[in-house]
């Protein structure tokens, strides 16, 4: 999911008996369940991967306070504020979390920062599209971070130990998110004004797809995939995670009495899973080839509130090198 | 610092009122230990209060070697984590 | 004291206002501060006087006893009756105005909700000790930024000398005296802004000296927002913004 932009580097993967031995010993303690850690011995291809993975993964948070930050401002309730404020914020300190945990594979946060602006790294493409409606902070809620925590369930277990273990505060502060939304859609769809319900399927209408495509094309083939899964830096497949959101999210839309803007959808008794229709796959390759309606828009707005921070950071450094600089002079001539 | 500009990378440790000593919590950028401190107020505890916060810039954390790792793997660094950061390099050098 | 005091619903509605005010100016910044953790800092800040401005707003609506809630005062009212210091409603600019403008709020607050936990009534001594701790974080937090960003570099120096300048004139608005402000006086239930002064001044002097920034030397002070009667244009357009979908679909619950 926040690897959905990853190119596979085409190489199958290698068995224990072809490997090195170093990279046996480390293969053999992932699969004993052992987290690896900043000093142990890692090959190149994982912690490459792993930076790329973290990386979009922490700007997919940082981009993704974009927009539902469009509608701080116009929130209808002092607590309504209040909420999408705190969860807004959450996603900061998210990226934050992830940031820090990439770090330690030898990349600092501005690097990571300067590649997010230049587009050597990309974020999660469902970041590319548009908030029109308060609906739709409820629908990104509900949707969106429901997407999300299908994925970010199971990394808590996932095999380098920074990264599991900012996933797993990631889900504890994570669990009011979704809650979040879907309130938002019982208020509009279940008992609000026609407006508001109209507002509410239009929100669903926009976003099933984009939330469907944030778990990736299917991988069944992917060597790229086999890859990360046997270094479990990814836990399950693209289509799996895909399924399991549609079996819990058709009910949940049944609930609010929305309609999945997909005809084909129907439960399939012998598969006990909903039959449902793929999003339109050219259009998630536009995105993620930055022509999504709102991609010009977002690195914009990251990239200018980096420029117009920059004075702020120097100055802040600055101010503690003389204040550091300060304390040694005095220090020395206590000591002298 | 690659550039002079990059806050340094501070780990956080916190006290919470359970008496427990004070455990890694996680990191942060800061200009300085007063700042990571409020910073780690906002980031870590959100403000709880009756927490006692340490910081530590994480280039001056010395670390173990991983125990069960014989001459195959790296050589002991001392440093906690393989960061940029870490090295010191004058303005002239550029970015790298 | 509660309903048929007009000059109590005035003072609630003045504080109410305030952090209401500055709460939504600070919760723009959420997403496009300088750092992840300024980000995350002033999203505090916003989320603290949010959270202010529901309890000042609910005891307003309780005072004058007309059946609106706390939302109501907030969503569908208009400009002519906020009753906010004009400084906390101009455009944040940059985030060296920001700061400026939450330190010279701070350096009021704290000694204002300080001598209002000794008011006369509880509900206001009650919110007033709770903002407090709350008002001390962001004054230390706030203070520091503008010594910082004063001290920092030619540059931000600059920049933090042109904020000081422009908000200097809306700073005497917080010490303001009118009707209202001798009747709560008389009352027992606040003091008059202006004995915030002494206390104010010494912590904005102190402060922008060790920031090497200069107050102006101009005693002239912009009025209009606490009393309502002239506000500046810009209220209007945050009305506008945060208003939007009260206004648009009465009635409907959100």
């Amino acid at each position: 999911m926040y690897a959905q932009s990853i190119k596979s580097t085409g190489k199958s993967v290698q068995s224990l008996e072809e490997m090195s031995p170093e990279d046996r010993a480390f293969q053999e303690r992932i699969n004993r369940g052992e987290k690896i850690e900043p000093k142990d011995y890692m090959p190149e291809g994982y912690r490459k991967n792993l930076v790329r993975q973290i990386g979009q993964h922490a700007h997919s948070e940082i981009v993704g306070q974009l927009p539902e930050g469009n509608w701080i401002t116009r929130a209808p309730t002092l607590e309504r504020k209040a909420n999408l404020l705190a969860k807004v914020q959450d996603e900061a300190g998210h990226g934050l979390y992830l940031y820090c945990a990439a770090e330690t594979l030898g990349i600092s946060r501005d690097e990571m920062f300067e590649m997010l602006h230049n587009g050597q790294m990309k974020y999660s493409s469902i970041f590319n599209y548009p908030t029109l409606t308060w609906a739709d902070m409820g629908a990104v809620g509900w949707l969106v971070d429901g997407a999300a925590i299908m994925n970010q369930v199971p990394l808590q277990g996932t095999s380098y130990g920074p990264y599991a273990r900012s996933m797993v505060r990631i889900c504890k502060e994570e669990s009011f998110h979704q809650r979040q939304g879907f309130h938002i859609m019982i208020a509009m769809a279940k008992n609000g004004t026609t407006d508001q319900h109209r507002m509410a399927q239009d929100a669903l209408n926009r976003f099933w797809y984009p939330s469907l495509m944030m778990f990736g094309p299917s991988d069944k083939d992917s060597v790229h995939s086999a890859q990360s899964m046997a270094w479990k830096i990814k836990m399950n497949s693209n289509d799996e995670l895909r399924q399991k959101f549609v079996d819990e999210t058709v009910p949940q839309a049944e609930y609010l009495g929305l309609n999945i803007p997909d005809e084909h959808l129907k439960w399939n008794e012998e598969t006990q899973h909903y039959d449902f229709s793929q999003p339109d796959w050219n259009e998630f390759n536009d995105v993620l080839a930055g022509n999504g309606p709102c991609n010009t828009e977002r690195l914009t707005a990251r990239q200018k509130a980096w420029n117009d921070g920059a004075w702020v950071r120097e100055a802040m450094m600055a101010h503690a090198n003389k204040k550091a600089a300060k304390k040694k002079a005095t220090t020395q001539v206590a000591a002298g | 610092m690659t550039t002079t500009k990059e806050w340094p990378l501070w780990e956080v440790f916190i006290r919470g009122q359970h008496g427990m000593s004070h455990r890694h919590v996680g990191s942060l950028h800061a200009p300085d230990a007063e700042r990571a401190i409020k910073n780690a107020r906002d980031v870590y505890t959100r403000r709880n209060e009756g927490t006692s916060i340490w910081v530590v810039e994480a280039a001056a954390i010395s670390a173990s070697s991983p125990s069960d790792k014989g001459p195959l793997y790296e050589p002991a660094s001392d440093k906690v984590y393989r960061h940029p950061t870490f090295y010191d390099l004058p303005d002239e050098a550029g970015n790298m | 004291m509660t309903a048929g005091n007009p000059h109590l619903f005035e003072f609630l509605l003045r504080q109410g206002d305030n952090a209401l005010v500055l709460g939504h100016r600070t919760s723009e910044w959420c997403g496009t501060a300088p750092a992840l953790e300024e980000d995350i800092a002033l999203a505090n800040t916003a989320l603290d006087l949010i959270g202010q401005t529901q309890l000042w707003l609910a005891y307003a609506a309780d005072v004058e006893g007309a059946g609106r809630s706390n939302d109501d005062l907030a969503f569908l009212r208009d400009v002519y009756d906020f009753r906010n210091v004009l400084m906390l409603e101009v455009p944040n600019e940059d985030f060296g105005r920001t700061m400026a403008r939450q330190f010279f709020f701070d350096a009021f607050q704290v000694p204002w909700l300080s001598a209002l936990q000794n008011s006369s009534e509880q509900r206001v001594s009650d919110i007033a000790h709770k903002s407090l701790k709350e008002a001390q974080y962001h004054l230390e937090r706030s203070a520091e930024t503008v010594i910082a960003l004063g001290d920092g570099t030619e540059l931000s120096n600059q920049l933090m000398q042109t904020a000081v300048n422009y908000l200097w004139p809306y700073t005497g608005e917080l010490f303001g005296e009118d009707d209202t402000d001798v009747a709560m006086h008389s009352q027992g239930i606040a003091p008059l802004p202006a004995s915030m002064r002494k206390a104010w001044n010494d912590t904005v002097f102190s402060t922008l000296n060790e920031a090497c920034l200069t107050a102006p030397d101009d005693p002239f002070a912009h009025t209009g927002g606490r009393n309502g009667v002239r506000h500046t244009e810009h209220l209007g357009h945050m009305l506008a913004v945060m208003q939007t979908l009260q206004r648009s679909y009465p009635g409907a619950t959100w």
